[in-house]
């Protein structure tokens, strides 16, 4: 009993105080910068996602697996370790020369008047893995541990649909998990909130071109929030949450 | 010559590989009494060919050899009546290409949901059905298990999976990349895109800096740490000890920032490639690391000491969730899994490999228990530590080496290559055939987890279904690694 004390009293505190301002490493790569006067050309057939358009320069975020190959070929593409790169419109998460971080961050939220109201103070939500590799579900378990400790915000992942307010996709869609994932999602009560997160979930990723997926669901039911990544870092997701319904339950409110 | 040997990521001809009829392949295989790693198909104009890839683990040597099938020959005498490590192996091959293994026992779909699958019944007063899944109570992949229980006790766990197929195999034909291979299993990114990356080194014939190896097996050894790690928070909240949860947690936050310093991924995305590595690892941000995990390595010794000294914790894990040596051998199962059971298997050291020399010959008690499977995580731990400090001090030796060598030569054509990396959960086997134009015609990918999962069904037996999460726990198998 003693040991475990102690341990207790050595490990300290271990979760990070502000989580909408956490310091970021360099080496991350997050948001990306282009540069139209370089030539592109080196950068060709790289990105193994066609999330980099070379004709017309811009980088969808939204199949971006962050792997930084178009970075390695050529100067035009750099990754910058900005975090917080969700969007509640899909189409914002295209990237062009001209679309600064700020100018992002600025117009990436459109959020309906009822979800303040409704998911303000607490926000469960469901997880569905439907082909995802697990590197999203890790990240999204790591959400919960003693370093980023999601549930200080009212944030929570939840065992049933039944008990949640929304629910988290990860991975492509494949076929084989189609009728569990809308199931999940006509077993949880309305109002509701759809996030997909990671590319996978968003364009199908590295696996867009496989027979095996069967992305319906994502024509049949609106989608509340994209959060990119691959996989999702937890500091994206948790500040993905917090800007679209939680925003007054910030770190202001518990400091 | 009934097998063509060979070794790990070294290429054979394709015309070279013995063609037998399959009964004699049959007799050879049950007689030769080697470990089965590949057994699998490959549509040719005119049928199947079936090939066959056995390990000779004390030797470090691959028995390859193949059996042809006609259009008119639809079904063979099935090889897991004799040998159960073929049993998933045979589904599997009948399921892709539709050749039936007479007499096969358990001959259910494997992948595959447009099939109807019978599960298992016991009937009986008493009995009754738990089903959960495919979609969990935690946040982890999907699968479906099925428990035949009398009260708490489970009689037969029978565990149908395939939800997460997306057609990797085929994706690697069409436009094979180090993304996709990172994306095959996430929780294994360098396991996977290593065995990849070497098996078309070695078809490209390209030789890699020894700079570039050495990094690329600096973050094998941290993907295996971090992992492991984890896995023992997870089974110390499992059996309630939240402090060992959180402290391991926090703790593995260190080693995957260590990745992420290194390349900018915290599961080491990005850094390998085909010819080499994309970063460097400079004599500064070496010795940070090592600080790092020098506290990791204490945190860690301190920590599951302290757990394992409490009673509560040893009553979880102890006679808990028990495979024996002799089921494990029979079932083929390997990594932690098979070694916390006995089975002393580890490509690493096996299978000829210049920085893996000094397999670590302290005896290990394997009792096959999830006891057992958390002492071996822990030892796993202390050993990928010290081999990443020995990986850290050979740096400077290769300094100013090439980190990536241009590849740009075309695959050799016609050719079978065999690639096995021990990732942190086992073996992963990758087998790449490539056309006569040098165009990869079929990749096969083995996870280790398609030889565990019926070990896990095993463990569970005639145990209380409240330890069944502390059971999956302490194998920790992927279900898209075997759903592929």
């Amino acid at each position: 009993m003693l040991e475990t004390l102690k341990l207790r009293i050595y490990q300290g505190e271990q979760f990070i105080k502000d989580i909408e301002n956490a310091p970021m490493r360099s080496q991350f790569r997050g948001f990306p910068k282009l540069n139209s006067d370089v030539d592109i050309t080196p950068c060709k057939g790289v990105c193994p996602t066609g999330a980099l358009n070379t004709e017309n320069l811009s980088i969808d975020m939204g199949k971006c697996t962050f792997c930084g190959a178009c970075a390695n070929a050529c100067k035009a593409v750099e990754f910058t370790n900005e975090y917080k790169l969700a969007s509640t419109n899909r189409e914002k998460l295209i990237v062009t020369p001209e679309t600064t971080f700020e100018e992002f961050r600025k117009t990436a939220f459109e959020v309906r008047e009822e979800i303040h109201r409704i998911f303000g103070r607490s926000l469960k939500l469901r997880q569905v893995s439907a082909g995802g590799c697990n590197g999203c579900e890790m990240e999204l378990n790591a959400c919960s541990n003693v370093n980023f400790d999601m549930g200080r915000f009212g944030i929570d992942f939840v065992a049933s649909p039944r008990h949640a307010d929304g629910i988290v996709i990860t991975g492509p869609i494949t076929e084989n998990m189609a009728y569990a994932l809308e199931d999940c999602y006509k077993s949880t009560p309305d109002p509701k909130i759809v996030i997909l997160c990671g590319a996978c979930a968003i364009s199908g990723g590295v696996f867009q071109n496989s027979e095996k997926l069967n992305r319906e669901f994502l024509e049949k039911y609106p989608i509340d929030l994209y959060i990119p990544g691959c996989p999702v870092h937890p500091l994206t997701f948790i500040n993905a949450i917090l800007c679209y319904g939680a925003t007054h339950v910030g770190t202001s409110e518990l400091n | 010559m009934n097998w063509i040997i060979t070794e790990n990521n070294k290429p054979v001809n394709l015309q070279d590989i013995p063609c037998l009829d399959i009964n004699d392949l049959r007799k050879e295989i049950i007689e030769i009494k080697k470990r089965v790693v590949g057994f699998f198909g490959d549509k040719v104009f005119d049928g199947v060919k079936l090939y066959v890839v056995l390990a000779d683990d004390e030797e470090g040597k691959l028995y390859i050899s193949s059996s042809f099938f006609g259009a008119d020959k639809k079904s063979y005498e099935s090889i897991t009546k004799t040998l159960p490590a073929f049993h998933m192996f045979e589904r599997e091959f009948f399921e892709q290409y539709g050749i039936e293994p007479l007499g096969h026992p358990w001959l259910k779909p494997v992948r595959d949901h447009k099939k109807e699958y019978p599960f298992f019944e016991i009937k009986g007063e008493e009995i009754h059905q738990v089903g959960v899944g495919p979609i969990h109570a935690g946040v982890i992949e999907p699968g479906h298990f099925r428990f035949m229980c009398n009260g708490e006790k489970v009689y037969d766990l029978e565990i149908r999976l395939g939800y997460q197929n997306r057609g990797v195999e085929d994706l690697f034909v069409q436009n094979p990349t180090n993304q996709l291979a990172e994306s095959v299993c996430g929780d294994s990114v360098i396991a996977y895109n290593l065995a990849y990356s070497r098996a078309m080194e070695a078809l490209a014939g390209i030789q890699i800096s020894n700079r570039a190896q050495l990094i690329r097996l600096i973050a094998l050894e941290m993907e295996r740490a971090a992992i492991h790690i984890g896995d023992l928070g997870a089974i110390a909240g499992d059996t309630a000890y939240q402090m060992g949860a959180a402290i391991f947690g926090a703790t593995r936050t260190l080693v995957i920032n260590s990745l992420l310093e290194i390349c900018g991924s915290r599961f080491g995305r990005g850094l390998i490639r085909v010819g080499g590595v994309n970063f460097d690892i400079s004599q500064e941000l070496a010795e940070n690391i090592l600080k790092t995990l020098e506290k990791v390595g204490d945190d860690v010794k301190r920590t599951t000491t302290t757990m394992l000294k409490s009673p509560t914790v040893i009553s979880r894990l102890e006679r808990t969730g028990v495979v024996s040596f002799e089921n494990a051998k029979a079932l083929g199962l390997v990594g932690p899994a098979g070694r916390a059971s006995g089975v002393e298997l580890d490509t690493r050291f096996d299978f000829p490999d210049k920085w893996f020399l000094d397999k670590d010959d302290k005896k290990f008690k394997a009792a096959g228990d999830v006891y057992s499977r958390t002492r071996i995580r822990y030892k796993e731990i202390m050993q990928s530590l010290s081999l990443i400090r020995k990986f850290m001090k050979m740096l400077p030796d290769f300094e100013g080496e090439a980190l990536y060598i241009s590849c740009t030569n075309a695959l050799a054509s016609d050719k079978f290559v065999v690639s096995m990396t021990e990732g942190w959960r086992g073996e992963v086997v990758q087998t790449f055939i490539t056309d006569n134009d040098g165009k990869i015609t079929r990749c096969k990918i083995k996870d280790p987890s398609f030889n565990n999962w019926y070990g896990l069904a095993m463990a569970v037996r005639n145990n209380g279904i409240s330890d069944f999460p502390l059971c999956n726990k302490s194998f920790n198998l992927s279900y898209c690694g075997n759903d592929l």
